[in-house]
Parts: C-alpha cells; sequence; structure tokens
C-alpha cells in the first residue's frame, strides 16, 4: 500500500518537473528540471528493480548528458538571451496535437489486454546485472560490438563539427 | 526438265532479269539491258510451251512454309494447271513482244534500265499472281502489280510540263486499286474463316463434297472478290483511273493496260468459279456491273480524241463484256475473249505508240491524218486491229465476241439488246480512230509532215507477230458450225484441265440461230465499217471542234463527268476532313489539351510545395499528426471493425 | 485492467506516466524555439519510451526489453554529442540558435 503511494507521489513530481523544463524560460533553469526528472525516473526504475539501468540512467544521463548540455549552454552564452515566443497559432495547433496523441495513446491503452501476471516489488529477477549480462553478451552480442563503432562515429563527428576551421588539433 | 524445276525458272527468270538490271543497269550499255529483259522473258515463255505440251491435269508445287501453325498453315506453293499455264504464256507471250518493241520505243529515254526492271519486276509479280495455288500468293502477286503499275505510270514523273500529271495518275491508280485489295483482303479472311485453307483445290474440294455449306457467307465472299476484281479490271465504279494511266509510256500501257494486269480480276472470278457457282446473286451483281460498264465506256469512246484515251475506254468496255459473259457463268468465253483481246489491244496499243513515235510525240487525232502512206506497216497492221476489235468475220475478235452474245442471247435476250448497241458502238469508235488518223488528210502542218516516219524493225516485227495471232486467234476456239472436229478447242482444253470448270456448261445455241446470230454480227460490224468510212475519210473530214460539239457529244467528250462527281464526291470531303484534323483536333485538342494537363500539374506543385515551410516546428506537428493517425488505425482496427 | 491484483502498482500507472511524458516532450519539441531546449525535449522523449519499456520487461520478465533500452541510452548519448556540436557550427554561422532563423529549406 505504502509503495504505492510513493509510486504515485514519484509519477506526479515526475510530471511536475518535466511540465517545468518545457514552460521554464531560462534555459538553465530547463537543464535543471530535466536532471531532476532523470532522477525521479531513476527512482521509478528502482521500484520495478531494474537496478542495471537505473544506475546506467543516472550514470549516463543525468551525468554525461546533461553536463554537456550545460558546457554548450555556457560556452555559446546564451543564458542572457531570451527567445522569442511561438506564435498563438502554432503553440495551439502544437496543443492539440499533443492532446490527441495523448488521448490516443490512453484509448490504446483502455481496452488493451495485460497477459502477463502483476509483478511483486523487489522480487523481480530481470534487472539485475547478472542476469542482463548473461542476455547482453549472448544474445546481443553483435549489437553490442557494433555501439562501439557507433561511438567512435559519434565522436570523430562532434570533433570534426566543432572545432574551429583555422585550428590544428595537436 | 521436270515440271516443278521448269515452273520454277519460269518464275525465277523475270526476277533475275530485275535484280541484274536494277543493280547494274546503270553500267551495262543499252542492248545489253533491253536484251537481257527481253531474253528473260523470251526464255520464260518457251518453258511454258514446254509446259504446255506436257500438261497433264492438276500439279502443284510447293516451295516453303510461309505461316505454319497447327490451326493456319499457308504455303508458297504453285500450280501448274490448264488455266494458269494458258495465262502464263499470254504473259510471257505479249510480254515478250512488248519488251522488244520497248527497246525500240524508249531507246531515247534517260531511265531506259529502270523502264526494264520495272517490267521484268511486273513479270515476276503477274506470273506469281496467276501461277499461285493459293489465294495468299495470288495476293501477293495482286500487289505487286499494283505497284509495278504505279511505279511505271508515273515514269516520266520528271517530266517538266506532265511530271505532275504524271505523278497524280499514278497515285490515282494506285488509290483505287487499293480500294478494291480491301474487297480482296475481306475475301482472304473471310475463306480463311470458313475454310480454314486458302489453297484452291482444297477449297473446291470441300464445296464440292458438301455444296450447301454456307449461303450468305458465299454471298459475301464472292461479293469481296468482285469488288476485288472491280478494282483491278476497271469497271464501274473504280474505272477513271484507266483513262489517266495512259499517262504512261505505250509499252506500260500495252503491256499492263491492256493485256495482263487488267486481266487480274477476270483470271481470279475463273479461278474462283467454284465459289461463283454457289453464289447466283452475285453473278447477277457481275452481269449488271459488266453490261453498264460496257455500255457506258463506249459511249465516253466515242468523243475522245487522244489516241490512246480512245483505246483507254475501249479497254474498259472490253473488259465489261468479258464479265458480262461471267455473269452468265461462261468462264471458258470470258478467258477467250481474254486470249483474243490480248492479242488485238495489244496489237493497237502498240500502234498507236509506233503512230506517237513517228508523229514526235503528237497524241492528238485531230492534228493526224493521211498517215496511211507515210507509216504503212503500222497503218496495216492497226487495220487488222481495228477490225478484229470491231468483229468484222473470221478474224479473232469476231468469233470471241460472237460466243458472248450468243451466250447473252440464251439466257436473257434483254442483255443482247443492250449488247448489241454496245459492240456497234465500238466499230463506231474503232473506226473513227482509225479513219481519222491513217486516211484523209495530213492536219498537223506541213513541218511535222516531212518528219514523220516509219518506226525501225525493232517496234515493227511485234506489232506483225500480233497482227498475226488477230487474225488466225480465232481458230483457237470455232463454233463448230461447220467444221465439227476442232470446234471449241479451248473450251475443251479450260474445262478439262481446271478444278471446277468441268462441271459448268457453256450453253451451245442451234445450228439457225447461232447462223443467224453471226450474219448479224458481221452485218453491223461492216455496215459501220462503210458508214465511217463515208463519214471520216473524205479529203477534209476532221474530228468536231471542242465549241461545236452538241449536248450528248459534250457529255461524251467529258467522260460523263465522273471524274468531277468523284472529286466532289470523295476527294473534297476527305481533304476537308484532314484539314479539320490537322487545324482543330490536332491543334485545339492535342496540342492545348497536352498543355493544360502540364499546367495543371505545375499549379498543384505549386501549392504542394507550400507544405515546405522550412520550420521545424512545423515538421514536427505533421510528424506528430501522422503518428496519431497511425495509433489510431490500429485502435479502430483491432476493436471497431474486427 | 483485468489482471492487476491488489499487491504492488498495476502496469497502467507508470505506462500513463510514460504516455503524459511522451506528450509533454512532444507539446515541447514544437513549441520551443531554443534548439538546446529542443535537444532536451527529445531526451524527455526518449526517456519515457525508455520507462514503457522497463513497465514492460518487469510485467512481462522478459529481458530482452531492458537490454532494447540499454541500446537506446547508448543512441541517445551519442545523438545528443553530434546534436550539440551541429548547434555548436550552426551558431558559429548565423549567430543565433532560434530554429525559426533555420529555414533555408523553405518551398
Amino acid at each position: 500500500m505504502s509503495l504505492q503511494i510513493i509510486s504515485i507521489i514519484l509519477g506526479s513530481l515526475t510530471l511536475a518537473s518535466a511540465l517545468m523544463v518545457v514552460l521554464s524560460k531560462h534555459p538553465v533553469r530547463s537543464v535543471i528540471y530535466l536532471v531532476i526528472t532523470f532522477f525521479l525516473i531513476t527512482s521509478m526504475y528502482i521500484m520495478m528493480n531494474a537496478q542495471f539501468l537505473a544506475v546506467v540512467n543516472m550514470i549516463v544521463y543525468a551525468g554525461a548528458i546533461m553536463v554537456l548540455f550545460l558546457f554548450v549552454l555556457m560556452l555559446l552564452n546564451l543564458n542572457k538571451e531570451v527567445e522569442p515566443m511561438a506564435t498563438r497559432g502554432s503553440q495551439l495547433a502544437a496543443f492539440i496535437a499533443g492532446g490527441s496523441l495523448f488521448l490516443v495513446l490512453i484509448t490504446a491503452l483502455k481496452d488493451a489486454l495485460i497477459l502477463g501476471q502483476s509483478y511483486r516489488e523487489n522480487h523481480s529477477q530481470i534487472g539485475l546485472v547478472k542476469e542482463l549480462g548473461n542476455l547482453l553478451f549472448s544474445k546481443y552480442i553483435v549489437a553490442f560490438e557494433l555501439t562501439s563503432i557507433l561511438f567512435i562515429a559519434a565522436m570523430v563527428g562532434a570533433i570534426l563539427l566543432a572545432k574551429r576551421e583555422n585550428q590544428i588539433i595537436e | 526438265m521436270a515440271k516443278d524445276l521448269t515452273l520454277l525458272l519460269i518464275i525465277a527468270l523475270p526476277l533475275i532479269g530485275f535484280a541484274i538490271n536494277g543493280l547494274f543497269g546503270k553500267k551495262l550499255p543499252k542492248t545489253l539491258v533491253g536484251g537481257l529483259a527481253t531474253g528473260v522473258v523470251f526464255a520464260a515463255f518457251i518453258l511454258a510451251t514446254t509446259l504446255f505440251s506436257g500438261l497433264h491435269g492438276t500439279q502443284i508445287v510447293k516451295l516453303f512454309n510461309i505461316i505454319d501453325f497447327e490451326q493456319l498453315r499457308i504455303n508458297a506453293s504453285f500450280q501448274i494447271d490448264a488455266l494458269s499455264v494458258w495465262m502464263t504464256l499470254i504473259i510471257t507471250g505479249i510480254g515478250s513482244l512488248i519488251h522488244l518493241f520497248s527497246m525500240g520505243y524508249m531507246s531515247h529515254d534517260e531511265g531506259y534500265h529502270k523502264f526494264f526492271t520495272y517490267l521484268n519486276l511486273f513479270i515476276f509479280s503477274m506470273l506469281l499472281l496467276v501461277l499461285g495455288s493459293n489465294y495468299f500468293v495470288l495476293f501477293f502477286g495482286w500487289e505487286g502489280v499494283g505497284m509495278c503499275s504505279y511505279l511505271l505510270i508515273s515514269f516520266h514523273y520528271n517530266d517538266a510540263e506532265k511530271g505532275l500529271a504524271n505523278s497524280l495518275a499514278g497515285r490515282k491508280a494506285f488509290i483505287m486499286n487499293r480500294i478494291g485489295d480491301v474487297g480482296l483482303l475481306l475475301a482472304l479472311f473471310m475463306l480463311l474463316g470458313q475454310f480454314h485453307t486458302l489453297e484452291f483445290l482444297q477449297i473446291g474440294k470441300a464445296l464440292e463434297a458438301n455444296p450447301a455449306l454456307q449461303g450468305g457467307a458465299l454471298f459475301l465472299i464472292t461479293l469481296s472478290l468482285f469488288i476485288a476484281a472491280t478494282g483491278k479490271s476497271a469497271q464501274i465504279p473504280l474505272f477513271t483511273w484507266l483513262p489517266d494511266a495512259m499517262a504512261g509510256p505505250t509499252p506500260v500501257s500495252a503491256l499492263i493496260h491492256a493485256a495482263t494486269m487488267v486481266t487480274a480480276g477476270i483470271y481470279l472470278t475463273v479461278r474462283s468459279n467454284f465459289l461463283f457457282e454457289l453464289a447466283p446473286a452475285t453473278k447477277d451483281i457481275i452481269l449488271y456491273v459488266g453490261l453498264a460498264t460496257t455500255l457506258i465506256a463506249a459511249f465516253m469512246a466515242l468523243r475522245q480524241n487522244d489516241i490512246k484515251k480512245v483505246l483507254a475506254y475501249s479497254t474498259v468496255s472490253q473488259l465489261g463484256l468479258m464479265f458480262v459473259a461471267l455473269g452468265f457463268g461462261a468462264y471458258t468465253v470470258a478467258l477467250f475473249h481474254v486470249t483474243t483481246h490480248a492479242f488485238f489491244k495489244a496489237l493497237l496499243f502498240l500502234g498507236s505508240g509506233s503512230v506517237i513515235h513517228g508523229m514526235h510525240e503528237e497524241q492528238d487525232i485531230r492534228k493526224m491524218g493521211g498517215l496511211a502512206k507515210l507509216m504503212p506497216i503500222t497503218h496495216f497492221t492497226f487495220l487488222i486491229g481495228t477490225m478484229a476489235i470491231a468483229g468484222i468475220p473470221f478474224l479473232s475478235g469476231f468469233f470471241s465476241k460472237d460466243e458472248i452474245m450468243a451466250q447473252a442471247l440464251h439466257h436473257n435476250p434483254v442483255v443482247y439488246g443492250v449488247l448489241v448497241l454496245a459492240v456497234s458502238m465500238t466499230a463506231i469508235y474503232m473506226f473513227r480512230l482509225y479513219f481519222l488518223t491513217f486516211q484523209g488528210q495530213f492536219r498537223g502542218g506541213a513541218a511535222l509532215q516531212s518528219k514523220v516516219h516509219e518506226s525501225g524493225l525493232s517496234m515493227t516485227l511485234p506489232l506483225m507477230v500480233l497482227a498475226l495471232l488477230s487474225v488466225f486467234g480465232g481458230l483457237l476456239n470455232l463454233p463448230g458450225l461447220f467444221i465439227k472436229s476442232t470446234a471449241h478447242w479451248f473450251d475443251h482444253y479450260l474445262s478439262h484441265g481446271t478444278f471446277g470448270l468441268s462441271s459448268v456448261h457453256n450453253a451451245h445455241l442451234d445450228f439457225s440461230t447461232a447462223m443467224g446470230l453471226m450474219l448479224f454480227a458481221s452485218a453491223i460490224a461492216i455496215g459501220v465499217m462503210i458508214w465511217a468510212y463515208l463519214n471520216y475519210a473524205k479529203k477534209g473530214a476532221t474530228a468536231k471542234a471542242d465549241e461545236a460539239l452538241s449536248g450528248w457529244e459534250q457529255l461524251s467528250a467529258q467522260k460523263l463527268y465522273v471524274d468531277e462527281i468523284y472529286h466532289a464526291l470523295f476527294v473534297k470531303p476527305l481533304l476537308a476532313l484532314s484539314d479539320f484534323t490537322g487545324k482543330v483536333l490536332d491543334i485545339q485538342l492535342l496540342r492545348n489539351g497536352v498543355y493544360a494537363l502540364a499546367d495543371g500539374i505545375l499549379n498543384t506543385a505549386n501549392l504542394t510545395r507550400k507544405w515546405q515551410t522550412g520550420f521545424l516546428s512545423s515538421y514536427l506537428f505533421w510528424m506528430v499528426f501522422g503518428l496519431i493517425i497511425f495509433v489510431a488505425y490500429y485502435i479502430l482496427k483491432l476493436s471497431v471493425w474486427h | 485492467m483485468q489482471a492487476a491484483t491488489s499487491i504492488g502498482t498495476s502496469l497502467d500507472f507508470y505506462l500513463f506516466v510514460s504516455f503524459a511524458l511522451f506528450t509533454i516532450g512532444a507539446i515541447g519539441a514544437m513549441t520551443r524555439k531554443n534548439m538546446i531546449v529542443l535537444l532536451m525535449c527529445i531526451e524527455l522523449m526518449l526517456n519515457a519510451v525508455n520507462l514503457m519499456l522497463v513497465t514492460f520487461s518487469t510485467y512481462y520478465n522478459n529481458g530482452d526489453a531492458q537490454i532494447f533500452v540499454f541500446f537506446t541510452m547508448v543512441v541517445a548519448a551519442a545523438e545528443a554529442t553530434v546534436g550539440l556540436s551541429i548547434i555548436i557550427m550552426a551558431y558559429r554561422n548565423l549567430k543565433s540558435i532560434d530554429i525559426d532563423m533555420y529555414n533555408k529549406l523553405k518551398n
């Protein structure tokens, strides 16, 4: 019972902070709120006993990616800029589209038949590192290796794109 | 030599002459070109006589398969029987004489080798036509002679003053022939549909076994065949090309438009006798069309002033006479007249060619006269030809015409009366032509008179040979009134040698009727000759000038305005239609229509282009929109629409 | 939903959160003009999907979905890197990160 209440609180807090990400006017504040959102999502992962993913989520998303965002914001000194608001018409269109999307998704949820059993917290064994590791290194080994290539490509691309024209990299 | 080899050689020889003259003719000397062309045709004639002497029944020589499916087999095969061999003899015999004549007549012409090339090609096509054993080879030859006729009529297309007229005449001949060819094609398709074969023998035997096979279909088939014959043999309504075709050189007129091509229609009908015997309605049509043609053409010839035009209308009229005989079912009689007509008409045309050559290309008889002393051989042979065609007793034309009149009297005395009228008119215009050309005083001026001369041997020799044939040709088919033993030789030869003809019997009159007929015909011919002599052979007699013509004479001279009627009825609407299509339909409908289509597409593209706003937010909006559509579709599919 | 019991939170709650997060991210992506905030909204959408995948993996006791999440994070990291470098380069060209200034592909 208490776990249910915790889940509900966590869920609403997540939604609130996500709303702040979208609505806040300062880009840096949006970044902070996004970090908070990631924390809350991680906590939901922990509720579902997906331990490995929770940790990876924290390290990768909140730790690396958000820091990168902040760096770029600071580098380009965009903190002081005030961006113009979208026109009323496009805002309306965006809200309607988003709202319809939400409705459609909820409708899909309504009549769906869940064939699995309800889980018991702290009893699911899937999220443990050992199980995931087994799966990762047996069934998905090829994809795992290919991600290394993906990273190399991303790194090379990022460096090439961002360097100045007349700079030589030592 | 084996018969099939002989046959193939007969067909191949003119083709070889055509190839050699066509490819190398320009470089070879003139005598060699002419000699080669004449030689191959004459050699074919000799070979044909060997075939003729060894003739025995019907023999088919197959060369190769053209079409070889289960349902349809057409072979390039040829037939040796009495009819085809006889036609071959006529074609190659008279053909070689005309080739010999052309060696002299065309000697000053620049396109000498071209002329002989075309002549050989024509002989080849005509031989294909008569020697084929099925309708397909016949059709092949049919088209070939049509094309050669076109090439030869418009031979002098480069002539400074008459070049355009020559080309137009050739075009007219070709187009009218094509209209007839539609009939032949239709008949071919219908024959294929009914009998699944085009071989003469097979169709004949199928009909023999089952004569009540198809009634209405046979009427259509024979009618289509007759339409084809109308085009080729210049009957009403497709006859106006023949007088125009006189624009070609005279040997062409002699060969093609007197002796051979125009008889192709008659040949086709005789060959398909088993079809026509079972379609009496068509035979009636043939009878009346032939009758009308012979009368109207004879009327038109009465007041023509060009020597060749008179002979052209005379040809149309005589062809009508042959169709009258065919209409009565007297196939052998018609073919007998074909033979004798080939003799004297070729003689007359060649004679006129000699006259034109001697008169230095003058063709108007009002400028001739008194040529009897200036061109004796031509005069004498021309006289024989005239007497033959008019029906002077004991010449060849007398016997053949008499047979046709006898058939007419036996079947339908009214037709006989009309034929008497036509025959009288024939005699009138022919003797008018003879007397105005050769007797009386020379009307062409003194300068020309000194230049007129008799033609050389190469031109007079064929004239003499043909004159002999015109005199003695009647012996082929004597009526048997007095001499019973060799009577009706040609009838027997043909009917026993050709499929289907043995069951057809010509009417035979009794002695007194036949005798009376012959006397009456002789009286007409001799009477007209005397009247014409009195009228035209006087010293100052001449044909009336154009302005002095009375009503009916004007009609005759203007050919009953048939050409003008055809022009107004057919040519003008067609030209108007093509004008309309070219200016209105093509430009308005097609060009503007295509432009409008292109413009429409352009405008739609311009509208659609506005979708690319360049703003990311709108793109994202449309992506979400698409996503909604997808998910909604699947929800509905799974829940509502089961 | 039919198979839920009273023990533990049912599935649809987390799914509901995931859908809502996704929608908020979509609206943010369509509305905001700042390129960096745009990228952040895209990261939000990706996380919403991750959440849903983990939910399903827990409920069906299937590890494949969590591996998928792992790879999704990998790709998101790479994409964020490259995206930010592009933003830097774009800023150098036009001195602005307003997304509406980049409409050269118009029409």
